[in-house]
């Protein structure tokens, strides 16, 4: 018996959400007395492969075919779904990113599984199978019951962190068995963002709404992302308006992020904003009106213009970072 | 070319969420209810494509699984546009028994739309599920779609950026925010006109429950937030590294 | 008794709110101190039907209730009461009027655009020396046979430099006083028509309100609403209908202001707590809400008894007269609970006051209104 973990990558590399996922799954093998064992589709590089191991990830299955490249759900969904029948896995674990998303229902239906997503935590017991999930945007916690004998649930970024755990894996080609007719997707195009931190992924990020005036003062806030390290996101009045892309607006109808450390320049707060930043570890407000609700939500703020401590901002952190 | 676009019946963004006094159900007194912020989206963008000349569409169909109550939202749907809604006659139990549902009367669209997720349990679950069941491609994540003759072109977010796809219908698109600019306000003829449409009600399938909720909790309280004045950005930013520990 | 809306009187309170808070509230303040006009928002509200909500879906109209158009003023006028006029004015005043009075000629012509919103309409009634005593019109349309050529001044008029068509009350018999005046439809680029300046008004600042003079206009007779003599019944009849747009403006300015105060009640605080927590503020609010309520009856009141086809005359005069003074009290109230910031622009409370104080002048001023309520008492 084993706890199956698919690792997604991309590009042949393997992002942080995939190892927390190995650590996930490594504790959660712990717990059930089971092995955890990875499974990777398409090319990926075998010393990225090997860092799995550094997560307590005891074996990996690997599909090296290179049509995984199209990230076809179904494809993908029909993969896994051979990887956990031939490990005899009752418990599959997906991560809670776009493409997990995409998979886990369709796994979930082809392995008869309960599906639970947005999973915060292990299990709280195994029988009956318990675990903790996001509901209402981060406004509540639900504790979900799987009434199947297998699982399938995907984990919500940043909520159980890296857990180093060395221990030695072994990999095994593994062929799911597809034909070219299981590969229905033709991309036509891929827009990478390079060279900046993906706000999914971002353990820092730096967010601005109304009170930052105007998109040409958005320089001062991309200037301080990049000394933090950070991704930018905005408030949704603010991609509304234009000023920036609807891919940064974070918030309940936007993007539900995560990170360690949420800034939020000139974003009031209203209870929609909150839901898509309150999984945040620390969160940093900075407004001009003491009584905005952002202040309710947040760890640390400042009473100011965001205009203003904008520079002093990037200064200080300049200074702290030496 | 006829589309198909599942609706969730879910409280109001705004609402304060409250649990009954054993935590073991959503407080539904005093919400207001609406349709899914992602499906009104979808719904949206149906319109649009009906819209167009030469698009092709002939008609846009929206479903649901919900008791008579949420005949509202699906009335809501028709005023925007819709030609006819379908309500399954159940409360909506997991996303499976949802699905399994709607696997019943989604079948012989072209495109189906559905949202990313549903604001009230997150399950992201139903239009992949309900794609596997009856057999038909689905794209998940998807920001933009065209009808380009007889494909679709699609975008979709992928870790680290965007991708354009195309692919045969039939076609169930699993769309987020970006697939139309801002959910339509239904205009008063179409509101006059709703309850001319037709609204048909389906009697449910019997299908297991595999997962339920044992109770709920509200997150607990944080403690209060240390402000600082403008001149302190200096005292913020160390507190940041020496005592919040994450610079 | 029933006090429940249907599901289609609440999808369009919803659909009015929805626009309001997500399109009006966004330039609501730029345009209070530009004076623009929201060409953008009254293009908006024609496509969704807000412009010809009562009128005959033959005429391209929505065919509602008053109810429903009582629910979408509040909506709108919670945000922006520029906007709100602009509606009223076309909705009640120049819609109503041509829908029940006019030849079905003449409603092809003109109720057919102004229902879709495409085409704005005014009504000109009040004279600088004739506001709230209408019946001493001194704008005189004098018969030449094929046509009347009308001379006069008409002043505070709304709507009067972006509406393309005007509803004009006018003496057509000095001798017969106010049984001598007739109303007509006059097209605005007519010759001899000319505007006074933009008022400088005090609130409701992005609608345009002007004079508009008459200089030997000639108004085809084709154009005449009803029978000579006719326009004094006929202003009346619309004045009666336009009060509940009026009222249902004050009311809606009143509940803005009222959601206003209780969000920043509880949002502000003082001595360790929201203020909305001390009981001088929080019997405010409670005094407010009580207003707001009672003038939303008033309004619904004397909606439904329109709808009802019963006489709603003394019913919108109560609506209108109150929903106009609890406004004034409510939104001043409102920038008393935010304190300083209540007097600031960007808090908006200051403009729901400005704005309040016109609801208690135009279309029939409070006092006036007494007088409708206290003859029907002691007739």
């Amino acid at each position: 018996m084993s706890v199956l973990i698919f690792v997604d990558n991309t590009e042949g590399k393997i992002k942080k959400a995939g190892f927390e996922l190995a650590s996930y799954g490594a504790a959660l093998a712990k717990q059930a007395g089971e092995n955890a064992i990875a499974v990777s589709l398409g090319k990926v590089e075998s010393d990225e492969l090997q860092k799995l191991g550094n997560y307590g990830i005891t074996k990996v299955l690997t599909a090296d075919d290179a049509r995984f490249a199209s990230l076809d759900n179904q494809a993908s969904a029909k993969a896994i779904a051979a990887a956990a029948n031939q490990t005899g896995s009752k418990i599959i674990l997906l991560a809670h990113n776009n493409f997990g998303k995409a998979i886990a229902p369709r796994l979930a239906v082809k392995l008869q599984a309960g599906l639970v997503s947005n999973v915060v935590g292990l299990p709280v017991s195994l029988d009956p199978f318990k675990v903790n999930k996001h509901v209402f945007t981060g406004k509540a916690i639900g504790h979900a019951v799987i009434h199947t004998p297998v699982k399938v649930l995907t984990l919500s970024y940043n909520s159980f962190g890296l857990v180093e755990n060395k221990v030695n894996v072994t990999f095994e080609a593994f062929d799911p068995g597809l034909t070219n007719a299981d590969f229905g997707l033709i991309i036509e195009q891929t827009q990478t963002v390079s060279g900046k931190i993906l706000l999914s992924e971002a353990e820092i990020v730096v967010a601005g709404g109304r009170g930052m005036k105007g998109p040409e003062n958005w320089s001062g806030l991309e200037e301080l992302a990049s000394v933090l390290g950070a991704a930018t996101a905005c408030s949704r009045p603010v991609s509304d308006e234009g000023w920036r892309p609807h891919s940064e607006h974070v918030g309940q109808t936007g993007k539900i992020i995560a990170p360690n450390l949420y800034f939020a320049f000139g974003i009031s707060g209203a209870i929609q904003h909150l839901g898509g930043v309150s999984g945040s570890k620390v969160i940093v407000a900075v407004n001009k009106d003491p009584e905005a609700p952002i202040f309710e939500a947040a760890d640390y703020g400042i009473v100011g213009d965001a205009l203003k401590v904008i520079p002093e901002m990037i200064a200080a952190v300049k200074e702290i970072k030496g | 070319m006829k589309i198909l676009v599942l609706i969730g019946n879910v409280p109001d963004t705004t609402t304060k969420i409250k649990f009954n006094a054993d935590k073991t159900a959503f407080d539904t007194n005093g919400v207001q209810w609406i349709i899914n912020p992602w499906d009104e989206l979808a719904l949206t963008r149906a319109m649009e494509l009906k819209e167009t000349p030469g698009s092709g569409v002939e008609s846009v169909t929206v479903a649901n699984v919900g008791k008579q109550d949420t005949e509202a939202t699906l009335r809501k749907a028709l005023a925007i546009g819709a030609d006819k809604a379908i309500r399954v006659d159940s409360e909506p139990k997991d996303a499976f028994f949802v699905a399994s549902q709607l696997a019943q009367v989604a079948k012989g669209y072209d495109l189906v739309f559905a949202g990313i997720e549903a604001s009230d349990y997150n399950g992201s679950a139903v239009g992949g599920m309900l794609a596997e069941m009856i057999g038909i491609q689905s794209v998940s994540g998807v920001s933009n779609l065209q009808i380009e003759g007889s494909k679709a072109k699609l975008v979709r977010e992928i870790e680290g950026g965007s991708q354009t796809v195309s692919l045969d219908f039939p076609l169930l698109a699993i769309v987020q925010k970006g697939i139309a600019k801002e959910p339509r306000i239904p205009a008063m003829r179409g509101i006059m006109m709703a309850r001319t449409k037709p609204l048909e009600v389906i009697t449910p399938v019997d299908t297991d429950i595999r997962v339920s909720f044992a109770s709920f909790d509200l997150p607990p309280a944080k403690a209060a937030c240390k402000k600082f004045t403008e001149d302190q950005v200096n005292q913020l930013v160390h507190a940041l590294r020496d005592e919040a520990k994450v610079l | 008794m029933n006090f429940a809306f249907t599901e289609e009187q609440l999808m369009i309170q919803q659909a009015a709110r929805d626009y309001a808070q997500r399109e009006l509230i966004q330039d609501v303040l730029e345009r209070d101190a530009s004076c623009e006009f929201p060409h953008r928002h009254v293009k908006a509200l024609a496509e969704l039907g807000f412009m010809g909500m009562m009128v005959d879906p033959a005429y391209d109209g929505g065919g509602l209730d008053a109810v429903s158009y009582v629910l979408a003023m509040e909506e709108i006028s919670k945000v922006d009461a520029s906007t709100s006029v602009i509606m009223s004015v076309n909705n009640s005043l120049v819609c109503y009027g041509i829908n029940a009075f006019c030849t079905h000629e003449q409603k092809e012509k003109y109720l057919k655009p102004l229902a879709r919103g495409e085409k704005l309409g005014a009504f000109l009634l009040s004279e600088p020396e004739a506001g709230s005593d209408a019946t001493s019109q001194r704008t005189i349309a004098e018969d030449k046979g094929d046509y009347y050529l009308v001379n006069g001044t008409k002043n505070w008029i709304t709507n009067a430099n972006s509406a393309s068509y005007y509803v004009l009350i006018a003496q057509t018999d000095p001798s017969k006083k106010h049984k001598g005046i007739t109303a007509f439809i006059v097209e605005k680029d007519s010759p001899g028509i000319t505007l006074g300046p933009h008022e400088d008004k005090m609130g409701m600042r992005s609608s345009d309100t002007h004079a508009v003079m008459f200089n030997d206009v000639k108004v085809p007779k084709a154009n005449r609403i009803g029978e000579e003599g006719f326009g004094f019944t006929f202003a009346m009849k619309v004045l009666e209908g336009g009060r509940i747009g009026i009222a249902a403006q004050a009311l809606g300015i009143a509940s803005g202001a009222l959601e206003r105060a209780v969000a920043y009640s509880k949002e502000r605080k003082a001595f360790g707590t929201a203020i909305a927590n001390h009981q001088a503020i929080a019997f405010k609010l409670a005094d407010m809400a009580v207003k707001v309520e009672n003038a939303r009856n008033l309004c619904l009141k004397a909606a439904w008894l329109k709808d009802q086809g019963k006489p709603y005359g003394v019913a919108s005069a109560m609506a209108k007269q109150y929903a106009a003074d609890i406004a004034m009290e409510v939104t001043t109230e409102a920038v008393q609970i935010h304190g300083g910031y209540g007097y600031v622009k960007e808090y908006h409370v200051e403009r729901l006051m400005r704005e309040a104080k016109l609801t208690q002048i135009y279309e029939g001023t409070s006092e006036v209104q007494k007088i409708i309520i206290s003859r029907d008492l002691i007739k």
